[in-house]
């Protein structure tokens, strides 16, 4: 087969490629026994696992990524002493998370990642960072439903299969009716044109679409779960469950966490108190 | 293992069998009268029916899905029940879902059954009309009859497609199999490759009898030339 110039440099290019992969891999292998504290200082590099579709927390755009998770991965990134350029950021669906924590694909997972006993059992936390509840979402004009008691007939919106869709089930089921769909979007086009009275899920997240619908939508402001957000990272690296709780607590302390939460969902947004840490 | 018994697994797969039965009779109708459309004297239908066909075939089923839902339900308030109950939206949603995939299915059915129609010797319809039949009675009683013993294989085919892409329908959140998968890989990270297997079983013993079932049929049917 006879090659152009053209073809012959890209087979070259592809082939390079190949062989630089091949080194990554294996130069990764090496460190991975050591803790994740000590490999980000020693290679600057930090690989995090985020939501790529939820405004105000973590949100792919054009040029890069924005959200409060992004933020929080930002300053930890900075505290452990790797440059945000060198921070890679990778899609951390829900279902995926404890899988790709355990087979070494990210390092941490900053993804609206609630601590729970379950998932404890195949990673570790650290935190939590944010404490979340479960609440409505409803129309800024919507006077008639003011907390999870106002649901009589009510047609609700969530995702199907996540843990708010099941809340709604077990709780609710027989008082409202439940629509769900693939996606948040889906919902808050029905909310948009009155077809769904509310959509529910953790209330910061929701926080993020009143902010992306100002004046349209509301949040009800009226929690009724908790949901404490942590950090999720290799199962047993106490080094860095320590590392990344005084993290924390310093981006509590000097002021970036509440700028943080400002920054994302705006200055109307009444930034809670900082939650305790208990994973230690 | 043991958490499997917390899910309502059979139950899922009943909506998910449910969904198959109501889109399969709605689409083999539909189908026939489309293909029947694009064999027809009439221009106008043969154009509606080639038009309809190529442009639903060729779009996606999800959004045919959630375009049933978000366009015929949420905006032009087409809810297809008199139930005024909490479970209205249910019973509204698994509806539209076999409205979607009839609309979807059945350009399938059109295509598989319009080549049986070309298998049918010409002579057979020209004999037809030779005894005075019209078009409709040629169609129904010589052509059509003919045709449908010898597309039953690939009819089973487009049945087995139809029996996965009742899973779309978790799009809208019909709860069928795939919305339990969805909710237990939620719950149980941990084991979600036991978990797909778990459903991937389940597919497998809805689909696998009916391919062979229908390939035995497909061959006790078909016409000898």
């Amino acid at each position: 087969m006879r090659l152009s110039p053209v073809l012959r440099a890209g087979a070259l290019v592809a082939t390079l490629a190949l062989a630089v992969t091949a080194c990554g891999g294996k130069s990764q292998q090496v460190n991975s026994s050591s803790s994740l504290v000590d490999r980000a200082k020693a290679d600057n590099k930090l690989t995090v696992g985020i939501k790529f579709d939820q405004p105000g927390l973590g949100l792919k755009t054009a040029n890069g990524y924005t959200g409060f998770d992004v933020d929080v991965a930002k300053y930890i990134a900075k505290k452990l002493g790797v440059d945000e350029n060198n921070i890679t950021f990778k899609q951390a669906p829900s279902a995926q998370r404890e899988d790709l924590i355990a087979q070494g694909d990210v390092d941490l997972v900053i993804a609206t990642y609630t601590i729970n006993d379950k998932r404890k059992q195949k990673v570790s936390f650290a935190g939590p960072y944010f404490v979340a509840g479960q609440d409505l979402l409803v129309k800024a004009d919507n006077t008639s439903i003011t907390g999870p008691d106002s649901l009589n007939g009510k047609k609700l919106c969530s995702v199907t299969g996540s843990t708010s869709a099941q809340t709604l089930q077990t709780k609710y089921a027989n008082q409202v009716s439940l629509q769900n769909y693939g996606g948040y979007s889906e919902c808050i086009t029905g909310l948009l044109n009155g077809a769904i009275d509310a959509i529910s899920t953790d209330d910061i997240i929701l926080q993020g679409y009143a902010a992306a619908n100002q004046g349209k939508l509301k949040v009800v402001g009226k929690p009724f779960t908790t949901e404490p957000y942590g950090i999720g990272f290799k199962k047993g690296d106490t080094k860095t469950q320590q590392a990344l709780d005084e993290y924390i607590q310093a981006m509590e302390q000097d002021g970036s966490w509440k700028a943080a939460l400002q920054k994302n969902f705006g200055s109307d947004y009444k930034v809670p108190s900082e939650p305790p840490i208990t994973e230690k | 293992m043991d958490f499997l018994s917390n899910y309502d697994l059979l139950g899922a797969f009943w909506t998910t069998v449910q969904l198959t039965f109501w889109s399969a009779i709605g689409a083999l109708v539909w189908g026939i009268v489309l293909a029947g459309m694009r064999v027809s004297p009439v221009w106008l239908m043969r154009a509606f029916a080639t038009a309809y066909v190529n442009i639903v075939r060729n779009t996606p089923l999800t959004l045919i899905v959630v375009a049933s839902s978000l366009g015929l339900y949420q905006a032009l308030g087409v809810s297809l029940t008199t139930d005024k109950t909490t479970a209205a939206l249910a019973i509204t949603n698994f509806r539209l879902a076999v409205l979607a995939f009839v609309l979807y299915t059945g350009t399938f059915v059109a295509e598989a059954v319009r080549s049986g129609i070309n298998t049918v010797p010409v002579g057979q319809a020209e004999a037809a009309r030779a005894l005075g039949l019209g078009f409709f009675q040629t169609l129904t009683l010589i052509v059509l009859p003919q045709a449908l013993r010898s597309v039953v294989a690939p009819l089973a085919s487009v049945l087995i497609a139809l029996t996965k892409n009742t899973t779309v329908a978790s799009a809208i959140g019909v709860a069928e199999a795939a919305v339990l998968m969805k909710t237990m890989l939620e719950n149980e990270g941990q084991a979600g490759t036991l978990v797909f297997a778990v459903f991937a079983i389940g597919f497998v013993i809805l689909t696998l009898p009916v391919g062979l079932l229908l390939g035995w049929l497909s061959k006790k049917v078909a016409v000898k030339r």
